[in-house]
């Protein structure tokens, strides 16, 4: 277990190209941080330079006081758990557990301890002794988990373990990931593209756009003061309505502002002041998604279920949650 | 498809008899031929169906060999060529294997050149450069030997393909696990490459090792010792009889003995071989 620093962390490519810039992050021990952005944004990249599989053009990595720039993958006690889990094909879960702890020379009743250990935790048990194509996809992952556990690093990496998983079973996963980091308080770095996934794992949230950081919060930070358009529109689903101030004349916006509202902060009043043309509307059982115009801009609302629908809707905004943005840089500026 | 034509069936196996006939037949000639004297073969009518002097022609083959073309009882020779295959068929495995280990996973300066001259080597088949080859073995003292027989041979192009192939088909991912669980090099190329490799080097076993059990043209130039004598050059020696008759029969039954451990080969590994040449899955 172990703190984790980035120091105006970059990497070039040898042909020029920009991946990462300027990352700079205190991770605390035990601490569950989520890289978040779309791809090509350069969390992977991030990711596997503090794994050690890219190689550190700009700054340091150090991982609990060391800097690990030079070291080898091996040699930085992390553990990763990547997305196609990379289990070793011909060996059996059980020597697919044991497999870096042989490496490291861990005497053999240890590597028994503590493969039984990760097994009972992950309740993988059973499959000890079956390779991993008889194992379905939930199952492999717990196994790649399984592989980090044993070998207790100071840090878990993960590179968007669930994306290969269907949704119903991604929710399972996302919950025991949580419960397992927490117990075993291990310090987490967690890689996604998907911001559910990202909100209800994270401790803190590191937003990425282009290989720069576009905000470091708390969840609910994240969600409640987005820095900027991109983390505006980036968490949260629905994503935030962002208007040009001109469309949205009531907001108290300079001129040349962008004004964001989240979907769910918008009601029916019928002293509302914004006009919305209604276009189209999706159920979601609970709420209902209602897509619209208004000064001839997109805009959506999530309204109840039991609200009455017309062409034209008069909608009010909740206190306190308009969002202003320059217009040009895309910065908050309330 | 799902269909039901008699006529098309009956047309389809009787294409499919002609073909087995057609490869079948001179199988068949041989192992008949090798079942008579000298004399019933030469005498204008040849035999289709087996006769009689089976166990004897076998035995004299096994107990004395033809000594009028010089060669050794047949059981040294199969020996020789069991050995030389073998050697061949492993040799080109190893050399082959390393060597696509180390153009997939290292860079190392010259790379490319490389890569490129293994390339080439595929152009340079025994037979064109026999001439040099025969002087640096002659230079180099191995002629008669089974480092002679066995060593010029070793070196391929194509099984150094296959593997590099093989290898690009494992997923990077796999690689980096292994590097984070801590497999340098060497222990990753023992654990993960070469286990994923076992189908791929049974089928390319197969292959190699009749490869190197039909040399015909080098063990031929480079033996003149019978004690290295290999069956299929043997064989070559007794049709060449200088004086009288080759003997027929006798090569017939040698051909037939010579034709055995391929097949067992191909019997025995067949699962092996079909998976490793379709399997994709890594």
């Amino acid at each position: 277990m172990a703190a984790i620093t980035l120091d105006n962390l970059g990497k070039v490519y040898a042909q020029g190209s920009r991946a990462v810039g300027d990352v700079n992050l205190d991770i605390a021990d035990g601490e569950f941080i989520v890289l978040v952005g779309p791809s090509g944004c350069g969390k992977s990249t991030l990711l596997r330079m503090i794994a050690g599989l890219e190689s550190i053009t700009d700054g340091q990595v150090r991982i609990g006081g060391r800097v690990v720039n030079d070291v080898e993958p091996a040699d930085r006690d992390i553990a990763m758990v990547f997305q196609n889990y990379a289990l070793y094909p011909h060996m059996s879960v059980r020597q697919n557990l044991a497999y870096g702890l042989k490496n490291r020379r861990t005497p053999r009743a240890e590597i028994d301890r503590r493969v039984a250990e990760a097994a009972e935790i992950l309740q993988i048990g059973p499959f000890l002794d079956r390779k991993p194509r008889a194992l379905s996809g939930g199952q492999r992952q717990r196994v790649a988990m399984g592989r980090a556990i044993v070998r207790e690093p100071a840090a878990f990496l993960f590179d968007e373990p669930l994306s290969n998983l269907d949704a119903k079973l991604r929710g399972t996963m996302r919950l025991e990931i949580k419960a397992l980091q927490t117990r075993l308080g291990t310090t987490s770095v967690y890689v996604t593209h998907d911001q559910l996934e990202a909100m209800t794992l994270a401790d803190r949230l590191v937003v990425l756009n282009g290989g720069r950081v576009e905000q470091i919060g708390t969840p609910l930070d994240v969600y409640r003061r987005p820095a900027s358009t991109f983390v505006a529109g980036f968490i949260g689903s629905p994503a935030m309505n962002l208007v040009p101030a001109a469309a949205l004349p009531f907001a108290d916006a300079p001129a040349g502002a962008v004004v964001g509202i989240r979907p769910e902060d918008l009601r029916l009043d019928a002293r509302g002041p914004v006009a919305m043309t209604l276009r189209a509307v999706e159920e979601l059982g609970a709420t209902r998604l209602v897509h619209g115009h208004t000064g001839g801009q997109p805009i959506t609302a999530v309204l109840p279920v039991d609200a009455p629908l017309g062409d034209r809707l008069q909608l009010a905004v909740a206190e306190g949650a308009v969002h202003l943005f320059d217009a040009t840089s895309g910065k908050r500026i309330n | 498809m799902i269909e039901n034509r008699p006529v098309l069936t009956l047309l389809a196996h009787l294409v499919l008899i002609l073909g087995v006939a057609i490869v079948a037949m001179p199988l068949w000639v041989a192992f008949v031929a090798s079942t008579h004297t000298a004399t019933d073969f030469m005498s204008g009518r040849v035999p289709m169906w087996p006769g009689p002097h089976f166990v004897e022609n076998y035995a004299h083959m096994f107990g004395q060999g033809v000594s009028t073309s010089g060669t050794p009882p047949i059981g040294p020779m199969m020996l020789n060529s069991l050995i030389m295959a073998l050697a061949i068929a492993l040799g080109k495995i190893a050399i082959s294997i390393t060597s696509a280990f180390a153009i997939v996973y290292f860079r190392f300066p010259f790379r490319r050149l490389a890569f490129w001259a293994i390339f080439v080597t595929l152009m340079l088949p025994v037979e064109v450069r026999i001439v040099p080859t025969f002087k640096v073995v002659a230079d180099l003292g191995m002629l008669n030997s089974y480092a002679g027989l066995s060593i010029p041979l070793i070196a391929s192009a194509t099984a150094t393909f296959l593997f590099r192939q093989v290898f690009l088909t494992i997923p990077d991912e796999l690689t980096e696990a292994a590097r984070i669980d801590g497999a340098g090099p060497l222990r990753f190329f023992r654990d993960i490459l070469l286990p994923l490799s076992r189908t791929n080097m049974a089928a390319l076993f197969v292959i190699l090792f009749i490869y190197g059990w039909n040399q015909y043209l080098w063990p031929l130039l480079i033996t003149t010792d019978p004690k290295y004598y290999t069956i299929v050059a043997g064989i070559k020696r007794m049709a060449d009889a200088v004086d009288g008759l080759p003997q027929w029969h006798l090569v017939m039954a040698t051909a037939v003995l010579a034709m055995l451990p391929p097949v067992l080969v191909v019997v025995g590994m067949q699962r092996l071989f079909v998976k490793g040449l379709v399997e994709t899955e890594k």
